[in-house]
């Protein structure tokens, strides 16, 4: 890899100063007059029911109402991966919070008192509220016509059950590696659901104007995604791609619950009722806990089988999902859980289920980590477990079964390459491994370390593609679709395109997309858009950069092969004196003796589309296909205080070590390790979902679901970038920005384990389960009713035969 | 009934017909076209609307546009509009913010808190910005950006902090 000047440096960021100065706008920013409309939406209180009769005629009547819409209005479904979703529902509703009718008024406060005169008659059905009652035999169906659903082809749902999809994956012998183990462990390990909470909630604004084109200002990670989804949709409005656009300014922060499509397309069929005036639909706080999408909450057994000696023989990884009522999108987690849940390990013998079950609680979908943080949980839990059970110290357990480069993956594809046995020593060298801290007096003080790995999980075809034009004064446009989302995007493209022009990043200006006018991209998930949209962005100042050199060879009689670009010139190597800047001719051209000018405006576009994948690997096996493009792997360390009286935790400090490829800015990516961590810390001790018995979500708000404040972050957080490069990635980076919260769930169980010898196997991993554990009671007989699905019942009691049966 | 107000609004006075029951929050947005005031939670949770109330930080979706009349409203519009203050400058330079929807929330109050105490410990600065909930950065440049502006203003006007001590 050569030299770079502007990749690897850490150019401020190109939407810094709108943020800071006010000049950021969101969805809900935008002006849309004094037609606007606005929407409100009457929502389930039944967790699974019949729908008798929605009467709708006194808010049809109410003051300021302009439309009310119902299922019967569009009887559509919709879906990312599976259309198993109703825009609004038609006859039954499947879980507390879904759309059954929606308000279009004059005012916010006139759709809000509309709402509540409409008269809902359920015919109450079994509520199925957890997974033991969603996969026994004789199970109430929630999807009864599953088997008529449109999926893409790798989903494999069990018509006749709640089984959405089942992914498995089978490598060598397991039996046999269990035979050759001189030790096994078995447990299981329960993980809740969780919320994003991005501060920004769900907002859209749709206007079908009076040609009959419809374009939607939303909140979003997918323009592009949401459109075709629309388009599929919709298509009974004669809609084709062509007829939306999608329009997404800055987004208030992601995490992938913006991924995909939920509400927004309740915006759209409202706008198509309200033809040539806007509709505003913003979701409430409530709403965004409710009815977009969760973290899934899984139930996962881990038996895994070593040689006296600490090497890995075998593995056997089962894991019930909680998808929620539609698995559209969760299924996907679920898919890609089933093929990557050996962690970053050399296992020889693999069998691993990951299964996706339909449950009567609000839809699933991705999340910061696509099932990786769940699963690591567990397996990380387990690694240490079983470490010390051999009498192994469990780092050096972790450095021997390290994956590396070439090693053979669970599906049989190759591991690209990564330096996890480097993140391994720079984390524990950083938390000082091995040398045991001094306690304060009632306190106990544990240290753990716990390793990570995560790929993009993306249909194989996934692409991205960009435009580059230039400006009179040699500034440069750049047009892309990946969304800033907070992550820094925009920046790292500026600087890709900046590298290879040789111009400063100040010069390019890169704005959020418009499906118009901007190029193709699939979306921004799986922390893959440095890496392909990467890749297009500097293919596309590739493009530019050739035409740029053609010109002036053509315009001067040189040769295109003698010259390169430096300083925002181009220069000549056989002539030390030549330089011609850009901006003088990347419009207007060169002028020639005789007066004529040669070139023109220049441009220039590039794609990308990683053409080594296959989502065809065999149903029963995953063999044979290549889903994914590669993986990130890294490892996370903390030093954790317990007060062994009330059982609080104190994160003295915490390292994380991320192989980034290449880092192209390095301050954002050391702003994805904190922040990742602040995040991943906060799923492990202080978000706590809980539901009640009837399927309601009883704390949708940061009230009564805490997320960390300024006031609860580590004591200390040491981000170390590494940096092997990614052969296929721009410069050489791949994604880190979800990977840095895989780790810390079982990061923290590790370091109580440490501290005070209590191994916590259920998420979160809360002070009040810690003290109850040193106290000796068991948490499971003092819990009550009112907590997720993973907790009703003891997890140990579960059925966990694969699927369900006995 | 609906009944005017004056508000001096980042400077300006401005008047507006408002109803006993609209929040401070939903004025600026909708009837003044004062957009970084954010709406994330309209309980007073997260701090996304916060704005400065005769200097002081305040939630706005948690007071009612009828109860200001003839006060002084600072939103971040009216923050550094011809210059960015040293925070502003600081904040874009570190590359503090992510997503930013917290970060007109997160500027006032960091400014208030240091007009109010200069020189704050970083358990001051976490406190001042507690109200304040951020998903993105987890806090930390944040925190330590407002702690190097404050040092920074200390190496410049030494009268001043031995004044204050």
């Amino acid at each position: 890899m050569s030299k770079t000047k502007i990749v690897g440096a850490s150019s401020v960021r190109v939407d810094g100063a709108a943020k800071v100065l006010g000049a950021a706008q969101y969805v809900d920013d935008l002006d849309f007059g004094p037609g606007l409309l606005h929407a409100v939406v009457v929502e389930s209180t039944r967790a699974h029911a019949k729908l008798k009769k929605v009467d709708v005629s006194a808010a049809a009547k109410a003051p300021g109402v302009v439309r009310v819409v119902t299922g019967k209005d569009f009887p559509y479904m919709f879906g990312l991966y599976m259309q198993d979703r109703y825009i609004f529902a038609q006859d039954r509703v499947r879980f507390v919070g879904e759309q059954i009718a929606a308000i279009v008024a004059e005012t916010p406060e006139a759709a809000l008192r509309a709402a509540k005169l409409v008269k809902v008659d359920y015919e109450e059905l079994p509520a199925v509220l957890s997974l033991a009652d969603a996969l026994k035999p004789d199970a109430v169906l929630i999807h009864p016509h599953l088997d008529q659903y449109n999926k893409v082809p790798w989903f494999f749902p069990r018509a006749g059950t709640n089984i959405a999809h089942w992914r498995k994956t089978r490598k060598g012998d397991v039996e046999k590696g269990f035979q050759q183990a001189d030790f096994i462990l078995e447990d299981v390990y329960t993980v809740p659901r969780y919320a994003h909470c991005p501060i920004e909630t769900h907002a859209v604004t749709g206007l079908f104007d009076l040609s009959g084109r419809l374009t939607l200002w939303a909140s979003s990670q997918s323009p592009f995604a949401q459109r075709n989804v629309m388009a599929t949709a919709l298509k009974p409005f004669g809609l084709t791609h062509k007829d939306i656009r999608i329009v997404t300014p800055y987004v208030g922060g992601g995490f992938g619950g913006k991924a995909g499509v939920s509400m927004e397309i309740i915006a759209a069929v409202l706008a198509i009722a309200m033809k040539g005036r806007p509709v505003k639909l913003n979701w409430t706080r409530e709403q965004e806990f409710m009815n977009t999408s969760q973290r899934q909450g899984v139930i996962a057994r881990v038996k895994l089988g070593v040689k006296k000696t600490g090497q890995i023989v075998a593995l056997e990884h089962t894991l019930h999902w909680d998808a929620g009522a539609s698995a559209e999108y969760g299924a996907n987690v679920v898919n890609a859980v089933g093929l990557s849940a050996t962690g970053p390990y050399r296992v020889p013998n693999v069998k691993i289920d990951s299964v996706c079950v339909y449950t009567n609680m609000p839809p699933c979908g991705a999340y910061r980590g696509f099932g990786y943080s769940e699963f690591h949980f567990g397996l990380e839990s387990h690694i240490t477990r079983v470490a010390q059970a051999i009498g192994m110290d469990p780092v050096k357990f972790r450095r021997l079964n390290a994956i590396r480069e070439g090693d053979v993956l669970a599906y049989g594809a190759h591991m690209n390459p990564g330096d996890l046995r480097g993140a391994i020593d720079r984390v524990a060298k950083e938390i000082r491994w091995g040398k045991k801290e001094k306690a304060k007096p009632g306190k106990a003080v544990g240290k753990s370390l716990a390793c990570f790995w995560k790929a993009p999980a993306m249909p194989p075809n996934a692409s991205s593609a960009a435009f580059l034009k230039f400006n009179e004064d040699g500034s440069l446009n750049l047009t892309v679709s990946g969304m800033e989302i907070g992550q820094g995007f925009l920046t790292v493209m500026a600087q890709c395109a900046a590298e290879v022009l040789t111009v400063p990043v100040e010069k390019i200006r890169v704005e959020t997309p418009d499906t118009d006018r901007n190029p193709y991209e699939w979306q921004t998930v799986g922390s893959h858009v440095t890496w392909s949209c990467g890749n297009a962005v500097r293919a596309a100042a590739e493009e530019v950069k050739t035409k740029l050199l053609a010109t002036v060879a053509r315009a001067k009689g040189l040769k295109a092969e003698d010259l390169f670009l430096a300083d925002e010139c181009v220069k000549s190597r056989k002539d030390r004196k030549f330089a011609l800047s850009l901006r003088s001719f990347v419009i207007d051209g060169i002028m020639r003796p005789n007066g004529n000018f040669i070139g023109g405006p220049i441009q220039g576009t590039g794609m990308f589309m990683p053409e080594f994948t296959s989502a065809l690997g065999d149903p029963e096996t995953s063999q044979g296909g290549h889903p994914n493009v590669h993986y990130t792997v890294g490892c996370a360390g903390a030093i954790v205080e317990v007060d062994k009286e009330t059982g609080k935790l104190t994160v003295l400090k915490t390292a994380l070590a991320v192989d980034a490829g290449k880092a192209i800015n390095p301050e954002l990516v050391d702003g994805q390790i904190v922040g990742g961590i602040v995040q991943g810390l906060a799923t492990a001790l202080y978000e706590d979902i809980r539901y009640g018995a009837n399927g309601r979500l009883l704390n949708p708000n940061f009230t009564d679901y805490k997320i960390p404040t300024a006031l609860d972050c580590p004591g200390e957080i040491v981000p170390i970038i590494l940096e092997t490069a990614q052969p296929d990635g721009p410069f050489g980076a791949r994604g880190v920005g979800e990977h840095t919260m895989v780790a810390c769930a079982p990061m923290i169980a590790d370091a109580i384990a440490d501290a005070v010898g209590v191994r916590l196997k259920t998420m979160p991993l809360t002070a009040e389960k810690v003290a109850l554990a040193l106290r000796g009671i068991d948490y499971e007989t003092v819990k009550g009713d009112s907590l997720g699905f993973c907790f009703r019942g003891r997890p140990c009691d579960y059925p966990f035969a694969v699927g369900g049966a006995k | 009934m609906i009944q005017e107000i004056a508000i001096r609004l980042n400077g300006e006075v401005r008047r507006v017909a408002v109803a006993p029951n609209e929040t401070l929050l939903d004025v600026l947005r909708g009837k003044l076209g004062v957009k970084t005031p954010k709406e994330g939670c309209g309980r007073g949770d997260c701090g996304a609307c916060t704005v400065l109330l005769d200097g002081k930080a305040v939630r706005s979706c948690l007071i009612l546009a009828i109860e200001v009349d003839g006060q002084s409203v600072v939103t971040l519009e009216g923050v550094g509009r011809d210059k960015p203050t040293a925070l502003q400058k600081a904040f874009i330079q570190n590359n503090v913010f992510q997503c930013g929807f917290c970060a007109p929330g997160v500027i006032l109050s960091a400014s208030a808190l240091l007009v109010e105490k200069p020189q704050p410990t970083e358990h001051e600065v976490r406190e001042a910005l507690a109200g304040n909930l951020c998903r993105c950065t987890g806090y930390e440049p944040i925190v330590a950006t407002v702690l190097e502006v404050a040092q920074k203003s200390a190496k410049k006007k030494p009268a001043a902090r031995r004044a204050r001590s």
